[in-house]
C-alpha cells in the first residue's frame, strides 16, 4: 500500500517554544526553503509556555553576569557533568535573544533607569529576569510564523523518524491525530523540539494527567531520537521538582524568592540557602519532607500586603494560573498560612536538569541530519531561553544542511512496519485500553525508579517493563484520539527503560536526589566523571557508554565546585 | 480467534463545564476546540455546544481565556481538589 507522502525540506517537530522559534530562524536563513513546524496540539497554545511564562531563569545580560560566570555556574550545579561548549554557546547569545525577543514585544520587568531587572535566586550569580506580562509569549511566536510564512501543521504526531542506508535523515511518519490516518513527511533536516518526557511518573494524586508537566510532552522526542540511532546523554539525572502538593504545579520560588518568600519546614524555618532548583537542593528537601521537620512550605505569610497582592497577581496570570482557584478550593491564603509543598514524579528534562539528546553547540545530534533543542536536548538547565537560543542554532544548522541535498528514498520496509505498528490499534477491536496500559506503567515507574534508587528494584522494574512491552501489542483504540494515547504509551515505556537502564549503568550517586542510588551512595570521580551516554545498538538493543567530558572553557577551583554541596543551612552553635 | 476482553464504562466527574446559554458552537465556533492542548473538547453538534470529551484535562485554561463569550469554567479535577 502506498502512503500519502510529501516533500519539505526542513522539517520541525513541536511548535511549543524552540520549535517555532527553529522554524522562523530556518526560513530566515534561506527564505526558499519549505519549513513545516508540525504540532501535536495548535501552535498557538501549545507546549510548556501554552499559558505563558512569568520569567527568564538564566539570563546572562551585561552588567549583571558574564557567559564565564553563568558556565561556572550551571557547570556545579549540574555536579561537573557539562559540556561547557554547548553552555557558554548559550550563554554567549543569551543577551542577543533578549533583545531580540524584547523587538517581538515580548515585555521584560525594567527598573526605573529602563535597565533590566535581574534578580538573584541561583546560589552564586544573578540570571533571573521576571516577566509580570508574560502570558503573551505564544502570541508573539505565532505573529512571527506568520510573518516568516512558516508551513504550520496541527494535530499531527511523529511517531519514527526514518532514516536512509547510511543512517542519516530521510523524514518522519506521521499520524493525523484527529483523523487517524499514517502518512510520510519526507525531509532533508528534521530538528526535535518535542520537549519533556513529562508523562513518565505518576502524579501522587493518581490523576495521569496532573502532571508537572504540559502532559502533551510525553517524552516523544526521546523515543524518536533513540530508534533514530541517536545518543542520549545524562537520562539517569532525573527531572525531580520541588512542587504544590496536588496541585503539581511549580511553587514559583524564582518569582517569590526575590520578593522575600521561601521554602520552609513545619517550623516556619528556612533551611535551605538556595531556591534554585539542582538535585543538591531536591536532596536536602527530600530530607527535610522525610524527616522529623516535615513536611515543607512555601512561605509567604510575613509579607506585606502589597507584596503579596503582586505575587498573587504574577503567578494567578501567568505558567499555571489555575494555582489561584486551588488555593481558593483549599481555604489557602497566602497572608494567613502557608503552602504545602511536595516532591514530583520523575521525568526526564535538560531544561530543568541534565536528561536529553545529545547535541553539540550547533544543536547537532550524532544522527546525521537530525537537531535537537529545548528540554528534550542535551544541555543542562537551559530553560526557555536556552530553548530559543538553541532553537535558533538549529533553525540555521538545519536550513544550512537542506539547502545543498536532495530527498532520497524511502526504505518501503522501514515504512511497512511503522505502518502496521501505528494503525494496529484502530484495526484491534477488542484489546487493552490504552489509559490503562498507561496507568500501570506510570505506576511501575513510581515504584521501581523514584529515587532513592534501588538496584534490585530498578532491575524488578525492568522485568514488570518488559511484560508491558507485550502489552504494547494488545491496546486497542476506539478513536484517533485514543491511537494518539496509544502511541505516547509506546513513549513513554521507551524513556521508562531508558530511565531504569541508564540509572544501573552508572554506580555511584551524583546530581543529589536525581541520581541518589541508595547502594552505591558515594560520588565517585575516578570512574564517573564523564558523560553516560545511551544508544540503541546494531542488534536493537539498549547500549551504554562512556564519553569523557570535554577540557573546561572556564576552569573551576576547588572550593567553587563545593557551594552546591552546601546549601543546607548550618546552625551556628548555641554557647552551652 | 481469542476470547473478546471483557468491558466496563467508569464514570467520571470532568472538570470543564460549558454553559449552553452562552456557548456560540451552533454558530460555527471552535475556538475552545482548537486551543485545547490535550484536544478534549468536542462539539454536540445535537445540542450545539462544547463539551468536555474527554478526562484528560491539565487544567491549564486556555479553553477558558480563549472562549469568546466567557462560556466555560475550568475546576480543578476533582482528585486534585
Amino acid at each position: 500500500m502506498n502512503e500519502p507522502m510529501i516533500d519539505v525540506d526542513v522539517l520541525v517537530i513541536g511548535g511549543g517554544t524552540a520549535g517555532p522559534m527553529a522554524a522562523v530562524k530556518a526560513k530566515e536563513a534561506n527564505p526558499k526553503l519549505k519549513v513545516m513546524l508540525l504540532e501535536k496540539a495548535n501552535v498557538k497554545r501549545s507546549g510548556a509556555i501554552s499559558m505563558g511564562m512569568d520569567g527568564l531563569n538564566n539570563a546572562v545580560i551585561p552588567g549583571h553576569a558574564t557567559p564565564e560566570q553563568y558556565v561556572k555556574e550551571i557547570t556545579v550545579a549540574n555536579d561537573g557533568i557539562v559540556n561547557q561548549a554547548t553552555v557558554m554557546a548559550y550563554a554567549q547569545e543569551s543577551y542577543s535573544m533578549i533583545e531580540q525577543l524584547d523587538r517581538w514585544g515580548v515585555k521584560f520587568e525594567k527598573d526605573e533607569t529602563g535597565d533590566y531587572a535581574v534578580k538573584k535566586v541561583h546560589h552564586l550569580g544573578a540570571y533571573v529576569l521576571p516577566m509580570p506580562e508574560g502570558h503573551h509569549m505564544k502570541k508573539v511566536l505565532y505573529r512571527q510564523l506568520k510573518k516568516a510564512r512558516v508551513e504550520v501543521t496541527n494535530r499531527f504526531m511523529a511517531t519514527r523518524l526514518l532514516t536512509d542506508a547510511n543512517g542519516e535523515i530521510a523524514g518522519a511518519c506521521v499520524l493525523d491525530t484527529r483523523e487517524g490516518t499514517f502518512s510520510v513527511i519526507r525531509a532533508k533536516s528534521v530538528i526535535l523540539c518535542t520537549g519533556a518526557a513529562g508523562r513518565l511518573g505518576l502524579p501522587s494524586s493518581g490523576y495521569l494527567f496532573g502532571t508537572y508537566e504540559n502532559p502533551t510532552n510525553a517524552g516523544d522526542g526521546y523515543s524518536l531520537a533513540y530508534h533514530a540511532g541517536a545518543e542520549l546523554s545524562g537520562i539517569e539525572c532525573f527531572q525531580i521538582n520541588p512542587l504544590i502538593k496536588d496541585y503539581n504545579g511549580p511553587a514559583c520560588a524564582y518569582v517569590t524568592g526575590p520578593l522575600g518568600g521561601y521554602t520552609a519546614n513545619s517550623k516556619g524555618e528556612r533551611f535551605i540557602e538556595c531556591d534554585y532548583w539542582s538535585g543538591q537542593m531536591m536532596l536536602e528537601f527530600h530530607r527535610e519532607l522525610e524527616g522529623g521537620n516535615g513536611p515543607v512550605f512555601l512561605k509567604l505569610d510575613h509579607l506585606a500586603e502589597e507584596t503579596i497582592s503582586t505575587i498573587e497577581t504574577i503567578l494567578h496570570s501567568n505558567e499555571r494560573p489555575s494555582r489561584g482557584r486551588f488555593h481558593e478550593g483549599r481555604g489557602i491564603d497566602y497572608r494567613s498560612g502557608m503552602v504545602e509543598m511536595h516532591i514530583s514524579e520523575i521525568g526526564l528534562c535538560s531544561g530543568h536538569s541534565a536528561s536529553g539528546v545529545w547535541v553539540d553547540e550547533h544543536a547537532a545530534t550524532t544522527v546525521p541530519g537530525l537537531y535537537a533543542a529545548g528540554d528534550l536536548a542535551f544541555v543542562p538547565h537551559n530553560y526557555m531561553l536556552g530553548a530559543f537560543v538553541y532553537g535558533k542554532f538549529a533553525g540555521e544548522s538545519a536550513a544550512a544542511r537542506a539547502s545543498s541535498r536532495e530527498h532520497v528514498e524511502i526504505d518501503p520496509v522501514q515504512l511497512a512496519a511503522e505502518r502496521e505498528r501505528v494503525l494496529g490499534p484502530l484495526a484491534r477491536t477488542d484489546g487493552l485500553p490504552p489509559a490503562q496500559v498507561e496507568f500501570k506503567l506510570r505506576r511501575l515507574v513510581n515504584d521501581y525508579l523514584q529515587p532513592p534508587k534501588v538496584t534490585r528494584k530498578m532491575e524488578i522494574g525492568l522485568t514488570r517493563f518488559a511484560e508491558i512491552r507485550e502489552d504494547l501489542a494488545q491496546m486497542s483504540a476506539t478513536s484517533p484520539h485514543e491511537l494518539m494515547r496509544a502511541m505516547e504509551v509506546h513513549f513513554i515505556l521507551d524513556c521508562a527503560e531508558m530511565a531504569a537502564r541508564a540509572s544501573l549503568y552508572r554506580t555511584e550517586s551524583r546530581w543529589g536526589l536525581y541520581h541518589y542510588r541508595v547502594d552505591f551512595p558515594e560520588k565517585n570521580d575516578a570512574d564517573w566523571f564523564c558523560h553516560a551516554q545511551l544508544k540503541k545498538g546494531d542488534d536493537g538493543e539498549m547500549t551504554h557508554f562512556k564519553r569523557p567530558i570535554a577540557p573546561y572553557l572556564v576552569p573551576l577551583d576547588e572550593e567553587e565546585k563545593q557551594a552546591y554541596n552546601r546549601l543546607r543551612i548550618v546552625k551556628e552553635a548555641v554557647a552551652a | 480467534m481469542s476470547h473478546p476482553m471483557p468491558m466496563t464504562q467508569n464514570r467520571v466527574s470532568v472538570p470543564v463545564t460549558v454553559n449552553a446559554e452562552k456557548c456560540i458552537a451552533d454558530k460555527g465556533c471552535t475556538v475552545c476546540v482548537e486551543s485545547c492542548p490535550l484536544d478534549l473538547l468536542a462539539i454536540d453538534m445535537a445540542k450545539g455546544t462544547a463539551y468536555m470529551r474527554f478526562d484528560e484535562c491539565w487544567y491549564c485554561l486556555p479553553c477558558e481565556k480563549d472562549c469568546p463569550t466567557q462560556a466555560i469554567t475550568v475546576d480543578i479535577p476533582y482528585l486534585l481538589r
